[in-house]
């Protein structure tokens, strides 16, 4: 009977593991590797010229170049943020703290679409601020600048989420040594802080990035969708599906594929150069778990 | 050194001030103004064909460059964005009501809009047609076939769409038309079409793109217009199109919006803009687009290619114009609600 039980548990290890991965493996097959391809088969459905003339269309490029602008605004922006409040919650204790902590985590918990009507709820023509902003000609909703403030709602949390778990587990010793041989507060931060989170950092401006890039539902209710002026990457992708320009369509799309996929290529590089990083993000994350809790 | 230094400031001067100079006399010259046209989902094709059309005639009569913007959207989503500073020139909805919004809620255009331009201020009209698989397998003829049990009908939401009003309206005028026709009956059978009803999109092409590219439902409601697209754009082979016996006169008006051209300084370009499609050419691209045109040259020479229906009825005749279908049927608590919720 014991015998029996040991040869069992002895035995099934081998073939679970085999079983997980297996289903593991078709899973990731079927839900991201098959959507993936079919993206660049569609894209290339019509031949290399029409892939080649659907990213060269001035409405498709001017997707292109606003995604990257707004993008380029949105990280730099969360990254300022981000580090000033993993800053302030990893190295000072003050009142309010889980707080700060839930509110970061607020953008995760909202869907996309209420953070669109919230900006337009404030800053429409109807809105608060609406008569303010008519009165000194400044358009915010349904130009770049609503488009900007939803993209930076929805990846608000990303770079503080990643620096506050590396800032703990890192503690503040350094920063009190440095402190006490008498470097300003500057000093300390540029040359000890900084070094020291700096892989932490690069690994949620490029999540940060991959999210503003590819936000849809926050900046389609913003937008006010005009041709070439408002739309971005996945707006015009939407656009072009529904004018029946499937190929048009998924050109543009794998074009967004290809901008996130590099950006996973980053991440998987900083992975790989630094894998104490990611135990120090893992030991981090674990004891602010422990915190909350 | 100092010489110098002036002198080389000087001649930046010059070349600054002799820049500001080509720069005003440019725009002097040839300004290029740009307009926003906020229409609603099945105008795309049409639109982008007029755009060029119109900038051409504008360049030719004016000398400026005028380059048309488009925002396109289910018609009462488009109208709220307008409402809420989307800050178009003109507007072409699928329907008066949309643009009274315009007028009742922002103040945005005068109450008297519509006796603006000719018709009603709606310079082509359409009709609601069905579309259904290639030899019509379920049989569909008419509007008494779609209240069949396992027939499943594609249509957009009525609260956000144009289009899909003027479905359930059309679908109402049926079944108020026939013999012993009420108001009880019609409501009755346009809650028994709409248990047919699988999905409600939000704008008339997200609808159509749910029957023909996701192949879901036996009938498609639709625009005669976005319903003879879909069959040149995806093929013959694929689709017919059926005509019911009664269908409704669906009207997509257009108007200036007066708030914002003030602002803008456009009012002059976007006027011409909006008559410019009454002209014969404004009303050869609507044809070709499969929009009812309403000069009745132009008309006769397209005739052949729209669908024939035996009777068509106007919302004006059947429901006693927009105002009172809207706050009858769509408004919160109306019939649609009615129907729909239970």
């Amino acid at each position: 009977m014991a015998a029996a039980e040991s040869r069992t548990a002895g035995r099934s290890p081998a073939l679970a593991r085999a079983l997980l991965i297996a289903v593991a493996l078709s899973f990731l097959g079927l839900f991201l590797v098959l959507p993936l391809l079919t993206v660049f088969v569609q894209a290339l459905a019509k031949g290399v010229g029409a892939y080649a003339a659907a990213i060269l269309d001035p409405t498709a490029w001017a997707s292109v170049k606003l995604t990257l602008l707004v993008a380029a605004i949105a990280v730099p922006f969360n990254l300022v943020f981000g580090v000033v409040a993993a800053w302030a919650i990893a190295k000072f204790e003050f009142r309010g703290k889980s707080t700060l902590i839930t509110l970061i985590d607020l953008p995760f918990a909202v869907s996309p679409v209420i953070a669109g009507l919230i900006f337009i709820l404030l800053f429409g023509s109807h809105g608060w601020f609406g008569g303010y902003l008519k009165v000194h000609h400044i358009r915010v909703v349904f130009a770049v600048p609503g488009i900007v403030l939803a993209t930076i709602f929805v990846t608000f949390p990303f770079i503080a989420r990643e620096l506050i778990p590396v800032m703990q587990a890192q503690g503040k010793d350094d920063e009190e040594t440095a402190l006490s041989l008498g470097a300003t507060g500057w000093q300390t931060f540029w040359r000890v802080t900084l070094p020291n989170i700096r892989w932490g950092l690069m690994y949620g401006v490029l999540l940060c990035n991959a999210r503003a890039m590819g936000e849809f539902g926050a900046v389609s209710v913003v937008s006010g969708h005009i041709r070439g002026l408002t739309n971005t990457m996945p707006l015009h992708v939407e656009i072009l599906y529904n004018e029946y320009n499937y190929a048009a369509a998924f050109a543009v799309a794998s074009l967004l594929a290809l901008l996130a996929l590099l950006t996973l290529a980053g991440k998987s590089f900083l992975e790989w150069r630094q894998p104490e990083l990611r135990h120090a993000a893992r030991q981090g994350r674990d004891r602010t778990r422990r915190e909350i809790t | 050194m100092i010489d110098d230094k002036r002198r080389r400031i000087g001649r930046e001067y010059f070349w600054f001030a002799l820049a500001l100079i080509v720069i005003l006399m440019g725009s002097a010259h040839a300004a290029t103004v740009k307009l926003l046209n906020a229409s609603y989902d099945p105008t795309r094709e049409l639109y982008e064909d007029y755009n060029k059309a119109f900038a051409a005639y504008w360049l030719g009569k004016s000398g400026d460059t005028v380059t048309v913007n488009q925002s396109h959207g289910g018609s009462g989503k488009q109208a709220r964005s307008v409402i809420d500073g989307l800050e178009a020139d003109v507007v072409t909805l699928a329907l008066a009501y949309d643009i009274d919004a315009l007028a009742v809620q922002a103040k945005l255009v005068p109450d008297n809009w519509q006796a603006r331009l000719p018709n009603n201020s709606t310079p082509y009209t359409s009709t609601i047609v069905f579309l259904v698989r290639k030899g019509n397998p379920k049989g569909i003829h008419d509007w008494n076939d779609l209240v069949k049990p396992g027939v499943a009908v594609i249509t957009p939401s009525p609260k956000t769409s144009g289009g899909a009003r003027w479905n359930y309206l059309a679908a109402w005028a049926y079944a108020l038309k026939q013999p012993g026709g009420n108001d009880a009956g019609a409501e009755a059978f346009v809650k028994k079409l709409y248990k047919n009803v699988p999905v409600l999109d939000s704008g008339a092409r997200g609808s159509t793109v749910t029957f023909v590219e996701r192949g879901i439902g036996d009938v498609l409601l639709a625009w005669e217009n976005e319903a003879f697209l879909a069959v040149k754009e995806l093929g013959a082979d694929k689709f017919d199109i059926v005509a019911p016996s009664l269908s409704i006169v669906a009207e997509p008006p257009v108007s200036v919006v007066d708030k914002y051209v003030d602002q803008h300084g456009t009012r002059k370009v976007a006027e011409e803009y909006l008559k410019y499609l009454y002209s014969t050419q404004g009303q050869e691209i609507a044809a070709k687009h499969f929009y009812r045109p309403r000069d009745p040259t132009v008309a006769a020479r397209y005739a052949k290619q729209f669908a024939s229906i035996p009777q068509l009825v106007t919302v004006d005749a059947v429901f006693g114009g927009w105002t009172k279908a809207q706050a009858t049927h769509f408004a919160d608590r109306g019939t649609f609600d009615r129907i729909y919720g239970q």
